[in-house]
């Protein structure tokens, strides 16, 4: 990814699963030049390299408080915009709009799907690890939907607060 | 909080007429009896309250009854039956949300739904409503990764032509993040 430096190698972290306290915990802010904070980065891109089927991971999600996620929607069918592989630090949604409803899953509630209706516009900013430039980020379609999923790590918050309707939370069903 | 587990599995049925307060009341005499509810579903189908959830239990089946018939009366009825611990079965195939909606008449669940069965397609959820003559049918069915497709959605529309009915199935995408 052209504006995320070189990190130091990663290590691939546990990740959280619901009903872990951790979740529930909104993030801080942190300084995206502090060596912690870029070996995290590193973490979550080592560790959601490592997880199938996972194009994102919050801070949260290993069980960290700083305020970071990485993401990688690259090749995913339902994708329009892609910024590659990046981690964004302390994001903020600055604009959100066209909600539509989208079934999706996360790593941390293996078990369960549920129908999130998301902004398939969507502008965020933030900074990148290792060298504190600011970022702004405007995107679409599944990568929207994922920075979203994302955020909401961060603010302590899990698909299933968001759950569309009574009947909108699914067994997860997977097939051979 | 206790939680059981490798005890008995107990089914609750209740269904009846509707007011605020049957859940926690059903719920709370099963907790009393230290069962710990697994999976239910409730609705309410036409005005009636219809309740169904699995509880893990000590407790035997006639001694949850006995403790739950103390809400039934002639317009709340109540049964719990024990039932042998399931495996959960893999589906057979991705999943399809099927809708179909019309003029109502008899028959269209099960000419539909027979449909599906018949390709070796399982439903998973299903839920219809009836609100003057518009007849609503929406169903998750898994469908089995050899089936036809396309066979079965030509199919779908024959006899939704023959019941006057409009029919659709769409494949249920899941967004992993």
């Amino acid at each position: 990814m052209s504006w995320l430096p070189a990190l130091p190698a990663g290590r691939v972290r546990e990740v959280l699963r619901a009903p872990a306290p951790g979740l529930a915990v909104p993030s801080v802010t942190v300084d995206p030049l502090d060596p912690d904070v870029v070996a995290l980065a590193a973490d979550l891109l080592a560790t959601q390299l490592a997880s199938p089927g996972c194009v994102g991971l919050a801070a949260t999600q290993v069980g960290e408080t700083g305020r970071l996620f990485s993401l990688d929607v690259t090749g995913h069918p339902r994708a329009r915009t892609c910024h590659g592989r990046f981690v964004l630090v302390n994001p903020v949604l600055v604009s959100a709009s066209r909600w539509e409803k989208g079934r999706e899953g996360c790593l941390s509630v293996p078990d369960f799907t549920g129908d999130v209706k998301r902004a398939t516009r969507l502008v965020v900013s933030g900074q990148v690890p290792g060298t504190g430039a600011a970022v702004t980020i405007e995107t679409d379609a599944f990568e929207a939907r994922a920075v979203q999923h994302e955020v909401d790590h961060l603010d302590g918050l899990l698909f299933l607060d968001r759950v569309a309707g009574a009947h909108a939370l699914h067994p997860r069903r997977v097939y051979l | 909080m206790s939680h059981v587990s490798g005890g008995r599995l107990l089914v609750v049925t209740v269904v009846g007429h509707d007011r605020p307060g049957i859940i926690a009341e059903a719920t709370g005499l099963l907790a009393e009896l230290g069962a710990n509810l697994e999976d239910s579903s409730m609705t309410i189908l036409r005005g009636h309250f219809a309740m169904v959830l699995v509880a893990s239990a000590e407790v035997t089946a006639e001694e949850a009854q006995r403790a739950l018939d103390t809400l039934s009366d002639d317009t709340l009825s109540i049964s719990v039956r024990e039932v042998p611990h399931e495996s959960v079965q893999a589906p057979v195939g991705p999943s399809y949300l099927l809708s179909v909606h019309g003029a109502d008449r008899p028959g269209i669940v099960s000419t539909v739904t027979a449909r599906i069965s018949a390709v070796g397609g399982n439903v998973t959820d299903l839920t219809t409503r009836l609100a003057d003559d518009l007849y609503v049918l929406v169903a998750e069915v898994d469908i089995p990764v050899a089936a036809d497709i396309g066979a079965l959605r030509e199919g779908l529309a024959d006899v939704a032509r023959d019941l006057g009915v409009e029919v659709s199935l769409r494949a249920v995408a899941t967004d992993d993040l």
